[in-house]
């Protein structure tokens, strides 16, 4: 069954295009990744989906129906913005504020364990760390036990572990049989939740396919190696990008995405190019994605790469 | 489990729902509402009550607490939940709430039922000056048409503010709200009683919704009738302010794109 379809939509704000003839539909049970830059067109995606907006053309379905009627959403469950949670209500409050919207919602305190908030039901929200807002803000999505979940950012700001104890969440709450379309910046969140990832730049859809089909799209490989400072590398065959790291010993660690990693290593012999400790693995989708972006002339983010490092 | 079965929660109950929960917000942050509690309280105190003229006069005394009263509500009608209304739209809760499954009528419900509650206790202060200071009286059977009077009086302001919530930001609509307010508090008797009016103040005044909600505010409380057609006025102004709210609701599509 399809879940959230989007028929040739167009939605402009000014003379900015944010979607640009955008079709895209998820069935019952899959679990998306949606990637791309700020200002790719993610967020209006999604609040055209939960009917905050309307496109200017096109079609929008949510569960066969029109996002923009109360009817339409009822399995539908989506995440505040952590920084908005009214600051004088305390957790259990906007818990049953929430749950109260849906005809069967989980109790309150199978939420608050789901996300290992139980100490604290009774703190106003203005009183939690930011990592126990973000936990509140996904709880939230799941109160009304949805058959989709939408999920704008879920674990920005979040450490590792608290990261970890939110995956864990997403993936048995999916596993339950729900549908999950999430966005994130950290491409590693993607890789590690979403069998299918649809990258958006540009207002438009760049790719759509399974996690490993994106990343074989590219077909990019992460070669490190050993040089002298002095050698440049970004000229030689089959070189896309090149990044400069840290200096060891007499020479500088580089890192090179290569579109065709055979004909730079043959390059790299042949040029007698005196490099040492060479390592080879397929890229990140991190990688996949900055190529992705650039290649249809569309700006890439200023940060994937820092990110990836992370 | 199918979708196309299960309808929305009933409307009243999730207008319940959202009432008790604002009217939680609003108590937990008391000052907002305490200011709009003060102004009408002190305006009794300071100009009416060493006014012996009036303030011994029984009639004279329970209009005035009635006149200061209508503005008591219209103020927190239009403040707390016409410029609230715009706070709340800048905060990014409140696009979230909108992707619940719930239309504009519960919310809006929500919040005019929590407005009315509220309106209860703005006139408290006056009620108690009223009684203790002055000669102002009042009989069981007013009271309780005072009672049923100040939802007619609260709802049509309500609307109005919650129109201008919707549609403005928070900036702009206090300054809209303090623009509306005053004037239309002046010019429906509101500080001064319209039996001081030129006529031709007094013509334009009984067409507006303040001097209606003032005139059937009194008569609830001193039997002394409304002019012809305060009914019509109050309900004809309501019906704009209802059909001016939903369709700011409406179009309203949370915060703008930047």
């Amino acid at each position: 069954m399809t879940v959230l379809s989007l028929t040739n939509v167009t939605r402009t704000f000014g003379p900015v295009v944010a979607l640009d003839d955008v079709s895209l539909s998820v069935e019952e049970g899959e679990l998306v990744g949606l990637l791309g830059p700020n200002g790719a067109g993610k967020t209006t995606l999604l609040s055209l989906v939960s009917g905050l907006r309307r496109p200017d053309s096109g079609v929008v379905r949510l569960f066969g129906g029109d996002p923009r009627d109360a009817a339409s959403r009822i399995g539908l469950g989506t995440t505040p913005q952590d920084t908005g949670l009214p600051p004088t209500l305390t957790v259990g409050e906007v818990v049953d504020l929430v749950g109260r919207h849906y005809p069967a919602p989980m109790p309150r305190a199978e939420v608050l364990a789901r996300f290992g908030l139980e100490d604290l039901v009774r703190r106003q929200t203005g009183g939690l760390s930011g990592g126990q807002r973000r936990r509140l803000a996904v709880a939230l999505a799941l109160v009304g036990r949805p058959r989709l979940v939408l999920l704008d950012e879920p674990t920005t700001g979040l450490d590792v572990e608290a990261r970890h104890v939110l995956w864990q969440a997403l993936r048995e709450y999916h596993a339950d049989g729900a549908t999950v379309v999430l966005t994130s910046h950290y491409l590693e969140e993607i890789e590690a939740l979403a069998d299918r990832v649809v990258v958006v730049g540009g207002g438009r859809v760049l790719a759509d396919d399974s996690l490993a089909a994106v990343l074989g799209l590219v077909g990019l490989r992460r070669v490190l190696l050993t040089v002298p400072a002095s050698v440049r590398l970004d000229g030689l065959p089959g070189a896309s990008v090149v990044q400069d790291g840290a200096p060891s010993g007499d020479g500088v660690r580089r890192t090179v995405l290569a579109s065709d990693a055979d004909a730079f290593v043959r390059a790299l012999v042949r040029q007698d190019v005196p490099f040492r400790d060479l390592e080879m693995r397929g890229a990140s989708l991190e990688e996949a994605f900055l190529t992705l972006t650039t290649r249809d002339g569309v700006t890439a983010p200023d940060q994937p790469v820092e990110e990836a490092a992370r | 489990m199918s979708t196309l079965t299960v309808r929305p929660r009933p409307f009243w109950t999730l207008a319940v729902v959202h009432a008790r929960f604002q009217f939680v917000e609003t108590i937990r942050i008391p000052i907002a509402v305490l200011g709009n509690l003060l102004f009408p309280a002190l305006a009794l105190l300071f100009f009416v009550v060493p006014q012996r003229a009036v303030a011994d006069d029984p009639l004279a005394a329970t209009a005035a607490v009635a006149q200061l009263g209508t503005f008591a509500v219209m103020s927190t009608c239009l403040f707390s939940f016409g410029v609230g209304v715009s706070e709340d739209r800048a905060m990014p809760f409140d696009p979230f709430l909108r992707t619940l499954p719930a239309g504009a009528g519960p919310r809006l419900a929500g919040r005019v039922i929590n407005g009315v509650v509220w309106s209860y206790f703005a006139l408290v202060p006056l009620v108690v000056i009223g009684w203790l200071l002055t000669a102002a009286t009042i009989t069981p059977v007013r009271a309780l048409a005072a009672f049923v009077m100040v939802p007619v009086v609260a709802v049509p302001f309500l609307l109005l503010g919650l129109a201008i919530g919707y549609r403005l930001t928070s900036k702009a609509a206090i300054a809209v709200v303090q623009a509306t307010l005053f004037p239309l508090a002046f010019a429906g008797g509101l500080f001064l009683p319209p039996e001081m009016f030129p006529t031709w103040l007094d013509a334009i005044s009984k067409l507006l919704p303040s001097r209606a909600a003032r005139d059937l505010a009194v008569q609830a409380v001193t039997g002394d009738p409304a002019y012809a057609g305060a009914l019509v006025v109050i309900l004809a102004w309501t019906a704009l302010f209802a059909a001016l709210a939903v369709l700011a609701y409406r179009r309203d599509e949370g915060r703008r794109f930047h």
